[in-house]
């Protein structure tokens, strides 16, 4: 189940990272493969250890044992040629309070010694206009809400033009207005050819802007692929709608399906997991029909990237730990 | 094992071939990478922005003003002798109130208020949370490192001439100026001997970078700024207590702050320059000890904040 394409072609590319905290390990033999190009969504809930991946990736914190490669190159030893390629949200925004938003940027640029002086006040204005910061600009950042905040810690990683954007929740404290904005950016950036590696703990957001995926619980790679890919691995469901329901069932059973009982079950509905990848659907409906089943109804759905979600990290609170 | 960011780029050409493929016409590799000083501009500026800068910049300043107006109402009455060192002369000549002040505000204002910037110094960034935004520009962390303690060593120089410059203004408008006869006994001109109280805040403010030193490397230890500001704090003022303390005398000459009164060497004729030697190598080896320390502490840290 790994993405596409060769290791040239990686954005980003992992070996056996691992970080522990004490006796801890918040990522555990991470093997990533971001395919240059790709808008890659890392999934996880709360606490699978994303953001430390993150840090670990941008030279922030060092692994405890494997490695971390961008754009082909060994990390954190090439950080000073890698990073003013990348652009990042790290674990939300963060700025001066006392200083404003247009303030907060120049200050960041100045760090960055790749960043032309000249073109400052000018990148500086594009960045805040992109994110919808413009009437804000010379606002303290101790007056914006976390909305605004958010956008600017964005603005920050379009300072410069960048091959690579690491955004870690990226939409976390915006309202609905604010997460559609934010889609559509990440959409334009792709658009323009930018690597776009997206935490986040909610699958709608990466199932509606995604083209890769990889799943984290508890510090491991639980799934990774494109999204057809991991929606493919999801279980495909059966549905069948007949007058005839056990005797479906046991037609089912018999191909080694495993259909829901009949007490769960509607009325002349039979469901089933297709856990069997080799049985075509065209067989299963000619062995109904050859045992006498009346089929009024036939359908498979595709698996939801929900279900497979769900199914890899755990239902609702189930937090690890 | 994490690496800086300080020193001549050395990423032109140095991509292998593989990545060529993904450059774009605006690719930073294709640049030179600047100097680097925009960032030391930047943080001057956001240092000298804070409004708590200014506040202890007042209150130093507030120091030898209040000597002066003390003195000076004392001296309408008569006042008493005694006090501290130079008190005495403000009366004859008004520039002894900027050397008055310092000798008060050295021993507690002048490191409390070091220890605010220079225990901030990373601390204060962590704290904030920009400092994972700094690194990731990536700013370079010895770059980081070295603008930070530079940064620092301008407001220990800031700190010494806000005393120096008010305690002589307000000294020359209390009490007037002439020329002032030194502890040689000898007399110098008032040019001459604005040239020594400058010499004096050159003095002092080496004196403060040591500590700043301390402070840069105990700020890479936490991320709460107001920890590393009072633990350097302390320090400062226990060394001192340390200092007094004549049981411990082997050890006083090792100690930061063995020479911060010693200033008045510069204040012979012809000047005594032992003082400001034995000082200057003493703050010397703390600052390239502290210095080191930070870095090498720093250098290797997880920046989790
Ligand atoms: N500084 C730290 N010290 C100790 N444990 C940490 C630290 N930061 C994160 N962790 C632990 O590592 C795990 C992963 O955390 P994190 O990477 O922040 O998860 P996510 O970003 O996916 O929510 C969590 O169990 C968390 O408790
Ligand atoms: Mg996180």
């Amino acid at each position: 189940m790994n993405g596409s394409g060769t290791s040239a072609a990686l954005a980003i590319e992992t070996s056996g990272l691992t970080k522990r905290f004490g006796r801890q390990t918040a990522v555990d033999s991470l093997n990533l493969a971001v395919p240059h190009g790709s808008v890659f969504g890392f999934l996880g809930p709360n606490g699978s250890g994303k953001t430390t991946t993150i840090r670990v990736m941008l030279g922030l914190a060092g692994a405890t044992s494997g490695s971390v490669r961008i754009f082909g190159q060994e990390m954190p030893a090439h950080l000073r040629s890698v990073l003013p390629r990348v652009g990042a949200l790290i674990e939300g925004p963060a700025f001066y309070p006392f200083l404003s938003g247009a303030a907060n940027l120049r200050r960041l640029d100045t760090a960055d010694r790749h960043a032309p002086a000249a073109t400052r006040r000018r990148r500086i204005a594009e960045a805040l206009e992109r994110v919808g910061l413009s009437h804000a600009a010379n606002k303290k950042v101790r007056a914006y809400s976390l909305g605004m905040k958010q956008r600017l810690g964005i603005a920050n990683a379009l300072l410069m033009p960048r091959q690579l954007l690491v955004l870690d929740e990226p939409t976390n404290g915006l309202d609905p207005q604010g997460t559609r904005e934010v889609r559509s950016l990440v959409r334009s950036l792709a658009g323009e050819g930018t690597t776009v590696f997206v935490s986040s703990h909610l699958l709608s957001e990466v199932e509606q802007i995604c083209s890769h995926a990889a799943v984290m619980r508890a510090g491991q790679l639980v799934a990774q692929g494109t999204l057809d890919e991991l929606r493919r691995v999801g279980l495909t469901h059966l549905n069948i709608q007949t007058p005839d329901a056990n005797a479906a069932r046991a037609v089912l059973r018999r191909l080694g399906l495993e259909p829901d009982g009949t007490a769960a079950a509607l009325d002349g509905q039979v469901s089933t997991p297709m856990n069997r990848p080799d049985l075509l659907p065209e067989n299963i409906a000619a062995a109904l029909v050859a045992d006498g089943v009346r089929i009024r109804g036939f359908v498979v759905e595709a698996g939801s990237l929900e279900d497979r979600y769900v199914e890899l990290t755990g239902e609702g609170f189930d937090v690890v730990q | 094992m994490l690496h800086s960011g300080a020193g001549p780029n050395t990423t032109a050409g140095s991509e292998p071939a593989g990545s060529a493929r993904l450059e774009q016409p605006s690719a930073p590799e294709n640049r030179r990478a600047s100097a680097g000083w925009a960032l030391f501009g930047s943080e001057l500026s956001v240092l000298f922005r804070r409004l708590r800068t200014w506040a202890m910049l007042l209150a130093l300043a507030a120091v030898p003003v209040l000597i002066a107006v003390v003195v000076r109402l004392a001296a309408d009455e008569g006042g008493p002798g005694g006090g501290p060192p130079f008190l005495n002369q403000i009366t004859q000549n008004g520039l002894f109130v900027a050397l008055t002040g310092l000798v008060v505000s050295i021993p507690l204002f002048l490191p409390l208020t070091i220890s605010v910037v220079a225990g901030d110094t990373i601390a204060g960034e962590a704290g904030h949370g920009t400092l994972r935004y700094l690194l990731t520009a990536p700013a370079g962390r010895l770059r980081l490192l070295a603008v930070k303690y530079g940064a620092a060593v301008v407001f220990c120089i800031a700190a010494a001439l806000t005393i120096v410059v008010t305690g002589a203004l307000i000294g020359t408008i209390l009490f007037g100026t002439g020329p002032v006869t030194l502890l040689s006994g000898d007399t110098i001109g008032v040019g001459d001997s604005l040239v020594r109280l400058l010499l004096v805040a050159v003095y002092v403010a080496l004196s403060l970078a040591g500590l700043a030193a301390i402070g840069l490397f105990i700020s890479t230890l936490t991320e709460v700024p107001v920890g590393a500001m009072a633990t350097t704090a302390v320090l400062a003022v226990v060394t001192q207590i340390v200092g007094a303390l004549p049981q411990l005398d082997w050890l006083h000459p090792w100690l930061f702050t063995y020479h911060w009164l010693d200033f008045a060497d510069l204040l012979r004729q012809p000047i005594s320059w032992d003082a400001f030697g034995a000082n200057a190598l003493l703050q010397g080896g703390y600052i390239a000890v502290f210095c080191a320390l930070a870095y090498s502490r720093f250098s290797t840290k997880d920046v989790l904040s």
